[in-house]
């Protein structure tokens, strides 16, 4: 099951071009500042410009809006309020049923800090901010809530009072019989963890220009935009429109997404709204202190997680119970973060018995979504820091522990536990590769010998099984069996691809895939230039879509890792597809049979008379100049469109299993740390990172993936946090308060890599694109962990682990000494509270750590 | 995140632009190198009628020695300081702070002045000005005045001058042979602002700290010289009395903990 | 002195990139805006607009700086460098550019153009730098997507090319 698959045989005598670390097409304009990103693609004259006024409060009902002052602005044409919203759009759909509303703009109660309650359309950005001052709203203040666990309290203040409750929905499973396997457990190790909200905060901010048609055209909307396009249903149902009169359009370019572009969708609604008010084109480009404050976040969580462990560290069984803090609104795809990687709960584990609760909080913060790892992050860092735990509290090497739980190589394709049906790998070897060519024997000495000489040094671990492709039913799950039964059945991930050839001959590419910087154009030409044994070059990619004359479906967009497995997978196949009809072209002119047409270094030919060849363009042109020369039968036209679906994503079953993702790969990481004791810093000495990830289609792009998903991972274990005061007032809205890593800050890891291919997909290959975003979190602190030892509390290892938590870990003796004349400063007003006293004026908490007010 | 309307003046030398803030006082902002300023203009947390632009006037365009002082000019800037053949000998406090100041391309646009006049508690310059002694010249249409740094720090953005001053010179003192000169700093990440800054310059007879990032100020003891339990006692209610509250980046109890281990370590080495 | 009044619109002229340029702007306007929306240097990317990403840094008579703590305004008479101004004639890519592509420095090349224009002035400054300050460099610049470590090999590179070239001449 886990031979390597080889590319399509052609006849070919080049080496195929898939797999080669080749150059990227799409360099060679983004060096020379001529890519084109949304905000530079040009647009109708009389464009006019948008800003939004946004709420200085996390929880407060809203009694009116006098936009009249801001009316009577130069150059403000127009003002979108809740009013027309609820005249022209519906609320989004929500992933659960409950009495809750969610408006693009705030309509009755704002329920975060930065939740839009206008919009202004002015003739140029700056006086649509200058009118913004202008936006008189008047807000009945409501207490907060802003702690997860806090929110589920029986006297929380309730954010949606239709549900009566911040659990929007309570969902219990169990496979196998794991009552009786705790109960009969000779050990149980337990732990209580929380995973921050924090983002990959792609460079570009989101940027949409939309546009209200005429006579009932519906609307056009320019929007970088990154799927899944399940939400273009979201969109148009909530604009009131058929979604063939929402067309919307992705240009060739994005400056990063990691997930979080997602969450434009919520605005492309308001501005359509606002380009209807208006009777003009609207563009609105986020900028940085909207996006941090409001654009999205990933899933804040806290779990605790239990194992039924025998003496050896073999585990039987494993229990979640999990609290995800989904922000204000449950904004479509949540509540997926927990059931994304719902399949596959018990990881790289052989467990056969698992128990989950899972529970869907509101609390007043930005809503959650999309970001890079999507539900990885928070899963590994509770199942991975258990590994540890495990290892340490039954003094086993936790490599053991590793080894003795790992699914055995003989066992795939393997079906976990909660229905995920694991392809294919061999998670023993992969270990064994990191700790020889990561050289963990030496590291292992090292930690000796510098705790030896007091110092604080550390080996965490982490084993992760990465999901790419996902099954658009998983969320379903959430669904009592019998409510699933009676909506019907959802389930499957299609994806689309087109191959054409022109009437010169050449070869064009035009997929769904919406790249936001990860090199499909230049994948793409790899993968098609194998099937018809042509240059990458003369391959022409166009990853621009365009919902009205496109072929795409509900999974297309860039998400869930599905590139490589999915994507470049459904275009090889188009690609097949066209060269097998080319073949009978050829056949007929060439006097043999289609199975004997071969391709080579762009000559077709038949495989007994090499000497007899034909220029593949004439051979492809003929079918456009001389349809009379088709073979009889045979549909004119050279161009393909196929729609893929992996057999493998069926809908959850009765007993709530569901193959979660199509595809799975495998990581291990090793990271050696050492703590300056004297400044809590952490000094990563060395990571070692190794990926499963199936077949690699271009190695140079996917060690890409790994470095800056490592770096985001650093990121999150070390710095990256939005935070909020008590009440719900955000203290992270300039890159100065939200810290991301820096050149300085991000180590080279060691990357290594093992191709075991998928059988489930066209190429054997797996996504790539999230593994080191959910590893590098957990295996960071598990590295802290276990330099900080074994006085620390394990549930006080909590992200980001800054310098300043670092120390208060180790416990450094701060007395108060008797002679101090300020000892009282510790009496001085918090931060909060300064901040809670400047927001009334309306001015956000954005600028206090600016100014270094918040110092 | 666009800035809201002003008058736009580009003045030729320092006497035009003491002029205008004499007509406009604190309606009017100056604008040097902008680093510190831009950003607040962009977040409307500044919304001046006019802005003076100070970057080309030709009479604040030096940085030189000038008797027992390196003088620099308002719109000199801080990379032109950093990249003095001399830095290290003249001002080595400065040579010392200056690569944790911001970044490459923040300094070839920032002013030493403008970070003077900004004064941003967790700030490197005002830090180094203060410890040293050093000297702000301040001009309006009026007068001429020269304020001490620790006379002209008055908390957080907080100085000073007069709405109708501008900042035309700050004068960090020269190096003395009987003094060296130490300067540490933890933030979160190369570049940013002080989580705890210190700058401390020991003779033979005494021993000078300064702490950037936990007062609304720079903070400035000066010890006889000290060591073992007595630097221990003495770093200990320093750590206390400078302030420290927590902020989300680190907590009270961490700034008063680096303040004791770098001040050890610093004065250690120094001694 | 030059005055200009606030909510009216200027004519300033500059040289963008070697060429004379003049465009139309309010006081209040950003360099960043100017450049891309009055000049057509869509290549100059705005990523913060509070100094700190680095995604609009160009260089003004030479210097590298963020654009969008500039105002255009300020910039009157000087001379602009953008992305759009690295390459040689007829596009041929500088051999940082080609560095960049070979070392596969850039993903979605949004945060690229700034780190281009930053490591064109430094390695004019700093011919043959250390990794760290390379890396120090970077620090002025905020990249989402590379984890830093192709950017950093990438200006190495060129750092020692340019010194082999010399050598050979």
């Amino acid at each position: 099951m886990n031979e390597r698959v080889v590319p399509q045989p052609v006849g070919t005598a080049q080496a195929p071009w898939t797999g080669q670390p080749i150059e990227r097409r799409e360099d060679a304009a983004l060096l020379t500042g001529t890519g084109r990103f949304a905000d530079d693609l040009g647009t109708r004259p009389g464009t006019l410009h948008a800003a939004f006024a946004r709420s200085p409060y996390a929880h407060a009902q809203v009694r009116g809006i006098d936009a009249a002052a801001a009316l009577g602005m130069s150059g403000v044409r127009a003002v979108l309020t809740g009013v027309d919203v609820k005249r022209w759009a519906a609320p989004f759909v929500v992933g659960v049923k409950a009495p809750m509303e969610h408006w693009c703009l705030a309509v009755d109660k704002v329920r975060y800090v930065g939740e839009p309650v206008a919009v202004v359309v002015a003739e140029d950005r700056y006086l649509a901010e200058d009118a913004l001052e202008s936006i008189k709203v008047d807000y009945e203040p409501l207490p907060a809530v802003v702690d997860v666990e806090s929110a589920i309290a029986p006297n929380a203040p309730i954010l949606h009072e239709g549900v009566a409750s911040n659990v929007v929905n309570d969902r219990s499973f169990a496979y196998g019989d794991p009552d009786a396997a705790f109960a009969s457990a000779p050990r149980r190790v337990r732990l209580k963890v929380r995973y921050p909200r924090n983002s990959c905060t792609p460079i570009e901010c989101f940027v949409v220009v939309a546009e209200h048609l005429a006579g009932d055209e519906g609307y056009d909307v320019l929007a970088n935009f990154m799927g899944p396009f399940s939400l273009h249903a979201v969109m148009a149902l909530a604009l009131k429109v058929p979604a063939a009169k929402l067309r919307l359009r992705v240009p060739r370019d994005s400056g990063g997404s990691f997930g979080v572009k997602q969450a434009v969708f919520a605005y492309v609604v308001a501005l359509c709204l606002a380009s209807r008010k208006a009777g003009a084109p609207v563009k609105w480009v986020e900028d940085r202190l909207e996006h941090l404050l409001a654009a999205t976040s990933a899933t804040g969580r806290v779990a605790t997680i239990e194992a039924a462990v025998q003496p050896d560290g073999r585990i039987s069984a494993l229990a979640y119970d999990q609290l995800d803090d989904c922000g204000g609104y449950l904004r479509a795809p949540e509540p997926a973060t927990f059931y994304r990687m719902h399949g596959c709960l018990t990881g790289a584990y052989d467990i056969r018995h698992l128990k989950v609760r899972n529970r869907v909080v509101l609390t007043n913060k930005t809503p959650a979504g999309l970001v890079r790892g999507f539900g990885g992050p928070q899963v590994y860092f509770a199942l991975e820091r258990l590994m540890q735990r495990i290892a340490v509290e039954l003094g086993l090497d936790p490599l053991d522990v590793y080894r003795r739980n790992f699914i055995r190589a003989e066992a795939f394709p393997y079906e976990a536990a909660a229905g995920a049906l694991i392809d294919s790998g061999d998670y023993h070897a992969g270990l064994d590769l990191a700790a020889q060519q990561g050289g963990l024997v030496e590291l292992l000495a090292r930690c000796a010998q510098a705790r030896a000489e007091g110092r604080l040094y550390g080996i965490g671990y982490a084993a992760i099984v990465e999901p790419s492709i996902s099954n658009m039913g998983y969320i379903t799950t959430l669904m009592p069996a019998e409510a699933r039964a009676r909506a019907g059945p959802k389930n499957g991930a299609i994806a689309s691809a087109t191959v054409g050839i022109d009437l010169l001959g050449s070869v064009s590419v035009v997929v769904a895939s919406v790249p936001q910087g990860q090199g499909h154009m230049t994948v793409l030409a790899q993968v098609v230039a194998d099937v018809f044994a042509l240059k990458p070059d003369e391959i022409a990619v166009n990853v621009e879509l365009d919902t009205q004359k496109d072929a795409w479906s509900v999974a297309s967009g860039n998400y869930s890792s599905r590139f490589a497995g999915a994507v470049a997978g459904t275009v090889h196949l188009a690609a097949a597809k066209l060269r097998a009809k080319l073949a009978q072209i050829a056949a007929a002119q060439l006097g043999c049979a289609a199975a004997a047409v071969m391709f080579d270094g762009g000559k077709v030919f038949a495989r007994d008379t090499p000497d007899k060849a034909l220029p593949f363009a004439r051979v492809a042109s003929g079918a456009h100049w001389a349809p009379a020369l088709l073979p009889k039968g045979m549909d004119p036209g050279l161009r393909e469109t196929v729609f893929w679906t992996p057999d493998q994503l069926a809908a959850p079953d009765e007993r709530d299993r569901v193959n979660t993702s199509a595809a799975y790969g495998f990581g291990f990481d090793i990271c050696a740390v050492e703590i300056d004791r004297d400044t809590g810093r952490v000094r990563i000495e060395r990571y070692v990172t190794l990926h499963d990830a199936g077949r690699l289609l271009n190695p140079a792009l996917a060690d890409g993936q790994i470095r800056g998903g490592f770096a985001q991972g650093l990121g999150a274990a070390l710095m990256e946090e939005f935070r909020y005061s008590a009440d719900g007032a955000f203290l992270s809205a300039t890159f100065a308060d939200y810290l991301v890593p820096t050149a300085m800050e991000v180590p080279e890891p060691m990357i290594l890599h093992m191709e075991t291919a998928s059988p489930f997909t066209p190429l054997g290959a797996k996504g790539i694109g999230e593994g080191s975003n959910m590893s590098t979190p957990v295996c960071i602190a598990n590295a802290i962990a276990d330099a900080l030892g074994a006085g620390v509390d394990p549930e006080r290892i909590v992200l980001p682990l800054t310098p300043s938590k670092i120390l208060s870990l180790l416990g450094v003796p701060d007395p108060v000494p008797a002679r101090s004349r300020q000892a009282e400063a510790h009496a001085a007003p918090s931060v909060d509270a300064e901040l809670a006293a400047t927001r009334p004026s309306g001015s956000w908490t954005r600028v206090l750590r600016w100014l270094g007010i918040a110092q | 995140m666009k800035p809201s309307a002003f008058d736009y003046v580009r003045v030729d030398c320092a006497d035009e632009a003491v002029e205008i803030l004499a007509e406009q006082g604190d309606e009017a902002r100056i604008l040097a190198g902008g680093q510190s300023l831009m950003p607040m203009l962009n977040m409307r947390m500044a919304q001046p009628k006019v802005i003076v632009d100070i970057s080309r006037a030709e009479d604040l365009a030096a940085a030189r020695v000038d008797g027992a002082a390196l003088a620099v000019r308002a719109a000199v800037t801080q990379a032109t300081v950093e990249r003095r053949a001399r830095l290290a000998d003249e001002v080595p406090m400065l040579a010392q702070a200056l690569p944790h100041l911001g970044h490459f391309q923040t300094r070839n646009r920032g002013t030493v002045c403008g970070s003077i006049a900004h004064a941003d508690p967790s700030a490197e310059l005002p830090l180094c000005l203060a410890v040293l002694g050093g000297e702000v010249v301040l001009r309006s249409r009026a007068r001429r005045r020269t304020l001490q740094a620790e006379a002209f720090f008055l908390g957080a953005l907080a100085t000073a001058r007069d709405p109708t001053e501008i900042v035309e010179e700050v004068r960090f003192p020269l190096a003395l042979a009987a003094e060296r000169y130490g300067f540490v700093e933890i933030a979160m990440r190369h570049g940013d602002f002080a989580i705890v800054g210190l700058a401390v310059i020991v003779s033979a007879a005494a021993i000078r700290v300064g702490v950037s990032g936990v007062a609304d100020r720079p903070w400035i003891v000066r010890w006889p010289r000290l060591t073992g339990d007595e630097l221990d006692a003495a770093l200990d209610r320093l750590a206390w009395d400078v302030g420290a509250r927590d902020d989300q980046h680190a907590s009270g109890e961490y700034r008063r903990h680096l303040v004791r281990t770098l001040g050890r370590r610093l004065i250690e080495e120094l001694q | 002195m030059r005055r200009m009044a606030s909510g009216l619109r200027h004519r300033i002229e500059l040289t963008l990139n070697g060429v004379r340029r003049a465009g139309e702007c309010e006081p209040r306007m950003l360099l960043s805006d100017f450049l891309r929306q009055e000049l057509g240097a869509t290549g100059v990317h705005v990523g913060c607009e509070h100094g700190v990403c680095g995604a609009c840094t160009v260089r003004i008579n030479g210097v590298t700086q963020r654009s969008c703590l500039a105002l255009a305004v300020g910039t009157e008479g000087q001379s602009v460098q953008t992305v759009e101004g690295l390459a040689g004639p007829e596009g041929a890519l500088s051999d940082l550019q080609r560095a960049f592509r070979r070392h596969h420095a850039l993903q979605c090349g949004f945060c690229t153009p700034g780190i281009l224009l930053s490591a064109s002035e430094f390695l004019e400054r700093v011919p043959q730098p250390t990794e760290r300050q390379v890396r120090e460099l970077l620090s002025g610049h905020l990249c989402r997507c590379t984890g830093y470590t192709p950017i950093v090999a990438a200006i190495l590179a060129v750092a020692a090319e340019r010194v082999g070239r010399k050598g050979d001449a």
